[in-house]
């Protein structure tokens, strides 16, 4: 029997240990030197030291999505969680589940500016879901239990504990994560069979319905992407998903429309403006989905599954709400759904399919191709092909190659993807790769990236040496920070200020000089090849895709125009923006 | 906490289920909301009300149960219909939330604000003052030569009345507590 009295640096460790978890991502400093002294002693529990806290958070992030476990992170006081800020911001705007804990100063010097005391609570209360400032030993076992317990239930989210060091250093008693408080936070799963009913009924009936589809069925768990796929194909009806939604339905199977959204598909933008069901499964409505409000979608009703009540009615009036966990809606959804007969509009549907083939043969992906410049389409085309079949893990950074990626490369499975869709943050992707490659050792892991962005947190290479992650980093460079440069081209008269990506730094010695290997192309006649050797090769790679600078990203909505005024990659871009959409992000 | 001049019909039952709820009519609704007491919660639900741009008009906060450290917080907040569901939803989703009540909604209720308020005034006017008061039944809890200080309970209006009557009359200060509400009869 484990004695129950120990320091609360201990109980930190033997409450990570009882609550499952396996790495911690984190990154040392005065405020939090008791933990790490504890974590030297034992065994169970892998640090990954990071180069920067923002990366541990991101690595905290991928490991996560690829899991569908909580990610854990220790940091220091004042810069040590002031650098976990963006990344804590990141995982609440796509509820991504972590338990951060950060050191702060004693709890007699806290108020008084101590050295690194920084208000962490303050600061990070409006990008946690909650969190904790624990003062009193006793009850620092209970609040870690309680974090992984908020931060995992409901809608996930990140949540930090603030630990003061002679909180750490005192001793207290352990309680275990059975005896935790928890009854105070149980959202409901269950959603209203009343209104699964009433949902069931328009699914008989309905003419031209769509799957709007969204993280919500990835953070609700495997067995949420098993009854999207019986629901979808038992229906018939074709399905589009967020980008944060991808591989929840498979991109082979035969209702799949594609991404839909700003930089979605033409056929599952079309279906969106044009369905008389839309039913909206974990998505959230966001701007980068709807377009216009006004015009959005306006013959159909709106069915809204989500775990999270403050989602429903936020943005977009629906018809029928349901709250709920996306599992369990689904799984009484198709319940009722079969025993009233397994009814759909059969006549309407094979006329909405046979429209809905129509925009497909519009062939809105078609890119000019070239034999002189790699097309940043093709080098996704390429490394979709080279690495169909094998079980593969996507991260991005933000820009035009995170929406060609989303675009180009299919996904089979949930949690094989991995990118910032809320915040959009640039130095997501490559901190991402290397947690997804800590969960997964054995797996190919990409990160797709722009070489601007792969600049802002580019010190993580250190770490994929030191911990022998092989990741990829597939860096389409285009010298540009192309997605800024494509809106002023749209928006602001082709005055393309600052968006180059000026005194760039040669990737291929930059590789050698952290250890790895460094490959560099611009003939699109070597290019299977080159990323042949990327695969092949035993350890991180950083790949320089010299690609085509000018290249757009289509198809497009501009902002604040509704679905139906799409821009394609034929489409003359001048005017393309007005005055009204001007202002929006 | 609470505005000076907090608006009128801040207790109107309207008829929810009869509301148009894409109505772009700003309505004033009163929040009681059950929380726990521990650091930093009423933060969060100001932080909340800032982040998300929404208003605050009055806001109160105490412990109402010491053995179960549950605090009850009651706000008065304008918006659309869309607007003061939405804020309700984000309140329930505050992890130390238990309880969001709408008052204005649910049915009757009684809301009750203190005010202090201290009138410097001498001869005729520090008469009248006092007889205002009487009408008020605002009672006087100090007073030197020169200046009284009234206390007085009711529906914000009415405190808004009373200061408008003692402002020609010398009024120098005033202290309001903000809204306290709670529903009528059983429910
Ligand atoms: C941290 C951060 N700063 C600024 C932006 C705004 N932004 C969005 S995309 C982009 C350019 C990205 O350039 P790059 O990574 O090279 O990708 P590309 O668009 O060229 O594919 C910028 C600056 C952002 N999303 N994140
Ligand atoms: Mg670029």
């Amino acid at each position: 029997m484990m004695s129950r009295t120990m320091t609360g640096a201990k109980m930190v460790v033997q409450a990570l240990k009882d609550q499952g978890v396996e790495v911690v991502f984190g990154y040392p400093g005065g405020a939090v030197l008791p933990i790490y002294d504890e974590i030297f002693q034992q065994n169970e529990i892998r640090h990954i030291l990071v180069r920067h806290e923002q990366g541990a958070v991101h690595m905290a992030e991928g490991y996560a999505r690829s899991t569908g476990k909580p990610g854990v992170v220790l940091v220091t006081s004042g810069p040590g969680a002031t650098n976990a800020v963006t990344g804590l911001t990141d995982a609440l705007l796509d509820s991504i589940p972590l338990v951060v804990l950060s050191g702060q100063v004693p709890t007699f010097m806290i108020g008084t500016d101590g050295f690194q005391e920084a208000d962490t609570i303050g600061i990070t209360r409006p990008c946690t879901k909650h969190n904790w400032l624990v003062k009193d030993t006793d009850k620092l076992a209970d609040t870690i239990h309680q974090a992984f317990h908020v931060a995992t239930s409901g809608r996930p989210g990140p949540v930090l504990i603030d630990i003061p060091k002679d909180v750490q250093f005192a001793t207290g008693t352990y309680i275990q994560a059975r005896e935790a408080r928890t009854a105070h936070y149980q959202p409901k799963v269950k959603g209203d069979l009343d209104a699964i009913t009433r949902l069931v009924e328009l699914i008989e009936t309905a003419e031209r319905p769509v799957f709007y589809t969204g993280g919500g069925v990835i953070n609700s768990g495997v067995g949420a992407s098993q009854l999207l796929r019986e629901l979808v194909d038992a229906t018939g009806f074709p399905i589009t998903s967020t980008l944060m939604g991808l591989g929840a339905y498979p991109a082979s199977g035969k209702s799949w429309l594609g991404m839909l959204g700003m930089h979605g598909l033409y056929e599952a933008n079309l279906a969106m403006h044009g369905c008389d069901l839309m039913i909206n499964i974990g998505a959230r409505f966001d701007d980068r989905i709807t377009g216009r409000i006004a015009d959005f979608s306006p013959r159909s009703k709106k069915a809204h599954i989500d775990i999270d009540p403050s989602s429903i009615n936020k943005v977009i009036p629906v018809d029928i709400p349901i709250v709920g966990d996306v599992g369990h809606v689904l799984e009484d959804l198709l319940k009722v759904w079969k025993a009233r007969g397994r009814k759909v509009n059969k006549d309407g549907l094979a006329r909405w399919w046979t429209q809905i083939e129509e925009w497909k043969a519009r062939k809105c992906l078609t890119y000019k191709p070239s034999d002189t410049a790699i097309k940043p389409q093709y080098a996704l085309e390429r490394l979709e092909a080279l690495t169909r079949g094998r079980d593969r893990y996507i991260t991005t950074e933000v820009g035009q190659h995170q929406m060609w990626a989303a675009q180009f490369l299919h996904f089979d499975a949930p949690n094989r993807w991995m990118t910032s869709g809320g915040l959009g943050t640039m130095g997501y992707g490559l901190p991402a790769s290397i947690g997804v490659q800590i969960a997964h050792p054995d797996a190919l892991v990409i990160n797709v990236a722009g070489e601007a962005s792969w600049l802002m947190n580019m010190q993580e290479m250190g770490t994929a040496m030191q911990f022998r992650a092989p990741v990829k980093q597939f860096i389409l460079n285009n010298e540009r920070l192309g997605m800024v440069r494509q809106w002023q081209q749209l928006l602001h008269g082709e005055r393309y200020s600052h968006s180059w990506s000026e005194s760039l730094p040669d990737f291929v010695k930059l590789a050698e000089a952290f250890g790895c290997k460094g490959i560099r192309c611009e003939d699109p006649a070597k290019l299977d090849d080159a990323i042949q050797e990327m695969l092949d090769y035993d350890g991180p790679v950083i790949f320089d895709c010299l690609v085509e600078r000018h290249e757009n990203c289509f198809p497009m909505i501009p902002s604040g125009k509704p679905h139906n005024e799409m821009l394609l990659g034929d489409a003359s871009t001048e005017g393309a923006i007005q005055a009204g959409g001007a202002v929006l992000v | 906490m609470s505005a000076l001049n907090i608006k009128k019909g801040s207790s109107s039952h309207s008829a929810y289920d009869l509301r148009d709820p894409h109505s772009q009519v700003v309505e004033t609704h009163t929040l009681a909301v059950l929380v726990d007491n521990e650091a930093g919660v009423l933060a969060r639900v100001i932080g909340l009300f800032s982040g998300r741009g929404y208003n605050i008009e009055s806001l109160t906060v105490a412990e109402v149960d010491h053995k179960g450290h549950r605090s009850r917080i009651t706000v008065v907040t304008r918006g659309t219909p869309s607007v003061i569901e939405q804020i309700k939803a984000q309140l329930g989703r505050l992890v130390p939330v238990h309880e969001v009540h709408d008052l204005t909604v649910d049915g009757p209720s009684v809301e009750r604000e203190l005010g202090l308020l201290k009138v410097v005034a001498s001869g005729d006017k520090r008469i009248e003052s006092l007889r205002l008061a009487e009408i008020f039944r605002a009672s006087v809890v100090d007073s030197t030569l020169e200046s009284f200080v009234f206390e007085i309970t009711g529906t914000p209006d009415k405190i808004d009345a009373f200061a408008d009557l003692m402002r020609p009359l010398g009024l120098a200060e005033v202290a309001r507590t903000g809204v306290a509400a709670l529903s009528r009869g059983f429910a």
